[in-house]
């Protein structure tokens, strides 16, 4: 197979494999493309819209792109991270996040996402959505407060662990999370913390009970170096079951 | 127990077929007034389905209720026509009537009033759904009737027939709505043109005909690439679709269409299946057009009898197709051909990630052709007549023939059926508007045209247009009608994408925040941002086209925006007094002492 194949990334040329998307090409060649929805293990989703890139001047999401040899794609300019911060900004207005008291401070990706791409201060009033949490399961806490809709966990239960744990319900701004259970409570599904579903959550809402605040700040995920010099954690997986996109 | 009886009557009717569940659920809340928890994992262990994707479904449309909502549940049309016709003061009248809020149920559980997307009766509102069937021409004596008949339990099919009648208005006619082909006649000449399909196929090619439902595809090329588009997995298949979710606001001529020549739609679309080679298709209808679903099936059914649908129609041996109509549930965006798709499996209403298109992967991921009713019917014409006697009527590079949905400040609203390359100037002189500040083409989604543009002509490479027109004379204000429609795009975002999710909620604070008089400059370079924002970022067109109405009006009708404004650079959109609202209405206090001094 030619694998001579490339397209230039903000003037970096980028090598890519037949199958690819623009955005798993960027960051098997270590370039970091903002995302929340994407996720190496699971097929593209294309909701948040983070990764949006123009290819040859128009927008595009790089996670649902098919990589092309000879594309320009813009990812790294002014009106671009500009879009992104907004997006982020929608993003923290929408539900109700506060940082210093949440257990994901530090390994969250909204959170380091935001400190990457200068989320300095609030821009939208706050839209301050009723959300309950779930405290029903004995080994996990659902803070549904800070979910961002990107539908890991639901790929996960459905995809990985047959379980079909989670789902969305309502529409637009009133979209929610909701679990299979005619009492609406994940006690009464047969969800467990060895789940994938409970592993892939990008924000706080699938907690682990009896464990919070383990590692000091300082020493967490994101402290030491921003999210974009993780790129290597969010290289394309080859797996032995083939490629799973 | 009779709840468990009605859903597995409903089920043993679909078969127990998940990619039914629309109809599914629709008939069981027919059968017992909402969807419990209790019934909707019933339905989900009846389709095998988990039951989190039941619920998934169920609580993505307006017109299922996972809470109940009262044995009478009366929604009134909010489109700006039916706000220009006073509906918001019939409601509130209606509303304290009944000591009842809008959107709240009443402490009985009797019945519960609320707004709704347009339903489609611009010309002859103000209009509620009352179970979701249609009423028209609502006032204050049908008010206080109606408050009548639900306070003594009067079955709404025991209410007065004459307010269920639908007008068809239509106002003026051309080939389709003049139209008079015996049932079967575009089949038996396109069969006559040869066995090989492709000499009809030819014809809708050459009659240069182009989709009627706003993106304005070629239809020729579009039933071309689903005919040679192979079928997938071990039971292929090809799908013929009619798009009758009509939801653009101002939009009421595929409710006439189906009314008047459902014969024609039927047989646009059984050309198509012959053409492409399918043998089952949908008419999947709104779900406002409920009252249309009985004698569609009627049309169905004699055409079946004809030996126009089912097997080997009129004798030709091989060829079979048949029709289902299935009826959506209150979601805009299921207009949209891939979330229509989404809806027709049983799922939410979500627009899928293209490509790939329907042609190829549609319906259950087989090749599909989705069509405009109008389109299916304007083919059927070609089919009969051939593209050249088609192309004879329009112009050079739009042929054929447009309804127009009329609504808005005229004497005569209604059907307006022109050739393409009318002027905007010809429809208001012939409806009859007088001292027209602006036009409304294609509904939110489309173009406000201004005085200085009712010379500009309805055709592809002028003005295009999916049918609505919708009149504001001068005493209209402009800003309102701009706030009703972004209204309408943040109660119809489906929500899978950030920015038209939380965009389109944005938007409508910011103009409500204007409407207020907090609004300041800074709020309209906000809504320039959030407009780049959603036409490049978001997920399809519902997103890309909501910001039209706030850019198209604040470039031509900016002072109705400006004398709003405030003059200061910023003014939070908190207001201090209206915070004290919610104390106010608990201790039934609205003296001057239960108000900021400010507000006074």
């Amino acid at each position: 197979m030619s694998e001579s194949s490339s397209f230039i990334l903000d003037d970096q040329e980028i090598p890519f494999m037949p199958g690819q998307s623009v955005m798993q090409a960027a960051l098997t060649a270590g370039v970091f493309i903002p995302h929340l929805c994407y996720h190496p293990e699971f097929r593209p989703h294309g909701s948040c819209k983070l990764c949006t890139v123009k290819i040859n001047g128009r927008p595009a999401t790089s996670c649902t792109t098919p990589a092309a040899a000879g594309m320009a794609v813009e990812s790294n300019t002014p009106e671009i991270l500009d879009k992104r911060r907004t997006l982020l900004q929608m993003l923290l207005v929408e539900g109700n996040h506060f940082c210093p008291s949440c257990e994901k401070s530090g390994f969250c990706m909204l959170q380091a996402l935001g400190y990457e791409l200068g989320v300095v201060a609030p821009r939208f009033s706050l839209l301050y959505p009723t959300r309950p949490v779930d405290a029903s399961h004995p080994d996990v806490l659902l803070d549904f407060n800070r979910c961002i809709l990107c539908e890991l966990c639901i790929r996960a239960s459905t995809e990985v662990d047959g379980k079909f744990v989670f789902a969305l319900s309502g529409r637009g701004i009133k979209k929610h999370l909701v679990v299979n259970a005619e009492s609406g409570k994940l006690a009464d599904t047969n969800f467990s913390l060895a789940d994938k579903a409970a592993q892939v959550c990008p924000v706080g809402v699938i907690l682990p009970k009896r464990k919070g605040f383990a590692v000091p700040i300082g020493q967490r995920r994101f402290d030491a170096a921003p999210i974009s010099a993780h790129v290597d954690e969010f290289k394309p997986v080859v797996s032995a079951q083939g490629e799973r996109p | 127990m009779k709840n468990t009886d009605a859903i597995n009557a409903v089920l043993k009717r679909h078969g127990n077929d998940g990619t039914r569940l629309m109809q599914i659920l629709r008939e069981t809340q027919e059968a017992l007034g909402w969807l419990s928890p209790a019934t909707l994992t019933a339905i989900a262990a009846g389709v095998n389905w988990p039951r989190s994707r039941v619920e998934s479904t169920a609580g993505f449309y307006s017109f299922f209720h996972t809470a109940p909502l009262g044995r009478y549940r009366v929604l009134w049309s909010d489109n700006i026509t039916d706000r220009m016709l006073g509906n918001m003061d019939l409601m509130r009248a209606m509303c304290e009537k009944l000591w009842l809020e809008p959107g709240r149920v009443s402490t009985d559980g009797l019945v519960s009033v609320d707004t709704t997307s347009c339903t489609g009766m611009c010309d002859q509102g103000p209009a509620v759904l009352v179970n979701y069937r249609a009423i028209t021409h609502m006032t204050t004596a049908r008010v206080e009737q109606m408050v009548e008949l639900i306070h003594n339990q009067t079955p709404v099919a025991e209410w007065p027939a004459a307010w269920f009648r639908i007008e068809d208005n239509i106002r003026r006619a051309d080939i389709l709505l003049t139209n008079a082909m015996t049932p079967g006649d575009a089949l038996r000449i396109s069969f006559a043109r040869g066995s090989a399909a492709s000499a009809t196929l030819d014809e809708i090619k050459k009659s240069a005909l182009r989709g009627r439902g706003g993106a304005g595809f070629t239809t020729g090329l579009k039933w071309e690439a689903c005919r040679n588009a192979p079928g997938h997995g071990d039971k292929p298949a090809r799908y013929v679709v009619c798009n009758a979710d009509e939801g653009e606001p101002g939009t009421f001529k595929d409710r006439v269409l189906l009314t008047r020549q459902p014969d024609l739609v039927i047989e646009g679309m059984t050309v198509a299946a012959w053409i492409i080679g399918a043998s089952k298709g949908f008419v999947y209808l709104r779900g406002e057009y409920r009252y249309l679903l009985e004698p569609l099936n009627a049309v169905l059914a004699r055409r079946r009898q004809q030996g126009l649908l089912g097997e080997n129609i009129l004798g030709r041996e091989g060829f079979s197709f048949d029709i289902e109509v299935h009826l959506g549930a209150g979601a805009y965006v299921c207009g949209e051909e891939s979330a229509l798709i989404e809806s027709l499996e049983g799922k939410r209403g979500v627009p899928r990630n293209r490509p790939p298109y329907p042609v190829t992967n549609g319906f259950l991921n087989q090749p599909t052709v989705v069509n405009n009713v109008e389109t299916f019917a304007a083919a059927a014409l070609v089919a009969k007549n051939g593209g050249d006697w088609y192309r004879g009527f329009g112009t050079a590079k739009s042929s054929g023939t447009k309804i127009l949905s009329v609504s808005g400040d005229c004497v005569q609203p209604g059907i307006y059926e022109y050739p393409f390359g009318v002027t905007v100037r010809q429809v208001l002189e012939e409806c009859g508007a007088r001292d027209t500040q602006a036009v409304q083409v294609s509904g939110p989604s489309g173009i406000c045209l201004n005085r200085d543009e009712f010379d500009r002509r309805i055709a592809f490479d002028d003005v295009p247009t999916a049918g609505a027109f919708m009149i504001f004379n001068q005493q209209r204000d402009i800003f309102e009608v701009v706030r009703n429609f972004v209204h309408f795009f943040a109660h119809e975002s489906c929500g899978f994408c950030t920015p038209c999710r939380v965009g389109t909620t944005l938007l409508k604070n910011l103009v409500d925040k204007i409407a207020d008089g907090n609004g300041t400059r800074t709020d309209i370079d906000e809504i320039f941002h959030l407009n780049r924002l959603l036409q490049t970022t978001a997920h399809c067109g519902l997103g890309h086209t909501a910001c039209n109405p706030l850019l198209d009006t604040l470039e031509k009708f900016r002072p109705a925006y400006e004398r709003r404004l405030n003059l200061l650079k910023f003014v939070p959109a908190f207001n201090l007094d209206a915070a004290l609202s919610q104390a106010r209405q608990m201790t039934g206090r609205d003296d001057a002492g239960a108000h900021l001094e400010a507000a006074q």
